[in-house]
């Protein structure tokens, strides 16, 4: 026992000697950057789901200049291709590496143990370790908000609804909006065309083209192209955009968007490998956070909407309104939350019920 | 909107939804006639797409557009046509090779233009019957390469059972060592079917960027170039089959949207399998005879031919 103390107690000295040189070392070429790393699902584009984390990139670009160094390697496969990818950043020196898509989830967990020193953070995932944080946004703070502004717009009292996949996020998004759209015109009716695909822009386009059809005046999407928003612009009814700023494709359509916005997350994550005290967290920040912002709105929005929009930004902002505060029914009529309640964090990312107004039963 | 306008508006999206299937798959058709199998229809589309839109962004016509969406298609053609005809590579290794590389290259070319809003394609109402009710919106009031899709499947089933070039096409496809003997250069006339499957894939990828979604992003087609190619077997290499395929797919895609905008209770899952599912069930039954299957199926396709062998 006492030469194993012994032996500990040695090594710890030579293991803090080596910490203090390097230290020193690192003192000395104080100007070797922090390389970071980011791993992009889908090529960068300008909007979208992964244009959002370029944009994040660029923020710590600009707030910490030459003190660290980015590189990012975009359209790449979630699974096996995953991993390779990962490893190879993590080989490569990259201190802290970003993996921004739900597939990650496992090679970064598989490559976070084989590279105990380098800091990983993964974005919507749940499986954490000791150097890997998980990251998430409360995209249906957004979604309630852009709701608001859907169901002050609507003449036809029906809105349609581009989907992807039925999963819990994306049901969360389409029930948050319709209670944001319910909250300020009961008789809404929301209409939900799934399309099967993240990124099909003739198929999206199609889709927003049916509900048009059938009545819709305002379209929004939960799929990655613009497709949804060009197609509101030629056939002159609104649309909100979703992810980016998408005004662009649709100047007179778009009404605003639900973006996601990275930039202070990722400059935190950055400051905390810098100071060293990077720790393992889980984050799931939204309005309050500055995590999930309103693209600004258009100018056909009239100034008592944009004041009730303002209005409920600022009360779920400070927590006095939650967008699944009780009651809630779904559209059976069954009911979810009681009133004086509001939905679990657990509820939340498991939702597999659409809410009173959304028409059609869940896949 | 009434039921009448409902159906208007799936029939209408039914042709704009099969029109870039019907372009890729006539060329595939024709390429596959003369016994070349091309599996780069993916990515020849793609390179159309961007050819196309940069094109229109730069000189702000979208005919100029089309015309450069014909060229990149051909160009890439003739680098498949090069390897398979000239250096006698392996047709399927290089046709996927061609997806990827049209693939990654359109994505190459077009970043700079990501974003860039451009006017699409309009319709050309044809004056007067544009006019008549619900016939006029279904077939009179299609925007220019609607009309020239059609104008292409006459052209080609025309060609092909009613001319001498396409005997000769076919004879290529069926036997190239006979075709060969009776002194017609193989090579030559797989080079030229080649050449039109690309400057047709050029056209469905035109139509996609230019018209269907007038905008250029990554990887647009989004598996269109592969539907295509599935088209024409199961069409059995039959032009007049694979038309109605492609209306099919595009019609039973752009029905079961709309199914789902009217509130009906479907499973998506259901509705996404059921474009697939309907193509398939119907060619196959309208294509069941097996003897015929075999005698439409070109007996050379995919084989290597070197005049000297």
């Amino acid at each position: 026992m006492k030469t194993d103390q012994k032996l500990q107690r040695i090594t710890a000295f030579f293991a803090v000697a080596v910490i203090a040189v390097a230290a020193g070392a690192g003192l000395l070429r104080a100007d070797d950057p922090l390389k970071i790393g980011f791993v992009y699902v889908s090529p960068i584009g300008d909007a979208g789901w992964t244009y959002q984390h370029e944009l994040g990139r660029q923020a710590i670009i600009a707030e910490f200049g030459d003190r660290i160094d980015t590189s990012y390697v975009e359209s790449v496969p979630e699974g096996a291709d995953a991993e390779r990818v990962i490893r190879q950043l993590a080989a490569d020196g990259n201190t802290l590496i970003f993996t921004t898509s739900f597939g990650y989830m496992n090679p970064t967990i598989k490559v976070a143990r084989q590279f105990p020193n380098v800091t990983f953070a993964h974005a919507t995932g749940y499986k954490r370790s000791d150097n890997v944080s998980t990251y998430l946004a409360r995209f249906y703070e957004g979604r309630y908000l852009t709701g608001i502004v859907a169901g002050s717009m609507t003449k036809s009292n029906i809105i349609g609804y581009v989907a992807a996949f039925p999963i819990p996020e994306v049901v969360r998004g389409i029930n948050a909006f319709t209670r944001g759209a319910r909250s300020v015109n009961p008789d809404i009716e929301v209409r939900v065309v799934w399309v099967s695909s993240w990124y099909d822009p003739g198929k999206e386009r199609e889709a927003a083209e049916a509900l048009i059809d059938q009545g819709a005046d305002v379209v929004t999407q939960h799929t990655d192209s613009t497709a949804v928003v060009q197609a509101a612009q030629d056939r002159e009814v609104y649309a909100i955009g979703y992810h980016s700023d998408m005004s662009k494709y649709g100047p007179d359509a778009h009404l605003t968007a639900s973006t996601h916005v990275w930039n202070g997350y990722y400059i935190d994550s950055v400051n905390a490998v810098l100071g060293g005290g990077a720790s393992s967290t889980d984050v799931w920040g939204g309005i309050a956070q500055d995590m999930v912002e309103l693209a600004p709105l258009n100018d056909a929005v009239p100034a008592d909407v944009r004041a009730q929009v303002e209005t409920a930004r600022e009360a779920i902002s400070n927590g006095e309104l939650h967008p699944f505060a009780g009651p809630v029914n779904d559209n059976s009529g069954t009911e979810r939350v009681p009133a004086g309640e509001v939905l679990s964090d657990g509820d939340l990312l498991s939702m597999d019920y659409y809410v009173e107004g959304v028409q059609g039963t869940l896949p | 909107m009434d039921g009448m306008d409902t159906a208007i508006a799936i029939l209408v999206g039914t042709i704009r939804a099969g029109t870039p299937l019907v372009f890729a798959a006539l060329g595939e058709l024709i390429a596959e006639k003369s016994g070349v199998l091309n599996l780069g229809v993916e990515g020849m589309m793609l390179v159309g797409a961007v050819a196309g839109f940069i094109a229109t962004v730069l000189t702000g016509n979208p005919y100029f557009g089309i015309l450069a969406a014909i060229a990149a298609g051909i160009l890439l053609s003739l680098v498949f046509g090069t390897l398979t005809q000239v250096l006698l590579t392996n047709q399927v290794a290089t046709g996927l090779a061609l997806t990827i590389f049209g693939i990654g290259m359109s994505a190459f070319i077009g970043l700079d233009f990501v974003g860039t809003p451009i006017e699409g394609l309009k319709p050309i109402p044809i004056p007067f019957l544009a006019d008549i009710p619900i016939v006029g919106p279904l077939l009179f009031n299609h925007d220019a390469l609607i009309y020239f899709s059609i104008v292409m499947f006459a052209l080609v089933s025309w060609f092909l059972f009613h001319s001498r070039g396409g005997l000769i096409l076919r004879a290529v496809g069926e036997s190239h060592h006979a075709a060969h003997a009776i002194g017609y250069s193989v090579v030559k006339i797989r080079f030229l079917a080649v050449m039109f499957g690309g400057a047709m894939a050029g056209l469905a990828g035109a139509y996609l960027s230019l018209v269907y979604t007038p905008q250029w992003a990554e990887n647009m087609t989004a598996g269109r170039g592969w539907i295509a190619l599935a088209l024409v077997v199961f069409a059995t290499w039959r032009p007049g089959r694979v038309l109605i395929g492609a209306y099919l797919f595009g019609g039973i895609t752009i029905l079961s949207l709309h199914v789902q905008a009217v509130g009906y209770d479907v499973s998506s899952h259901l509705v996404a399998t059921l474009p697939y599912l309907a193509t398939v069930i119907v060619l196959a039954m309208i294509s069941r005879d097996a003897t015929k299957i075999r005698l439409n199926a070109p007996a050379s396709l995919g084989k290597p031919f070197h005049p000297g062998a």
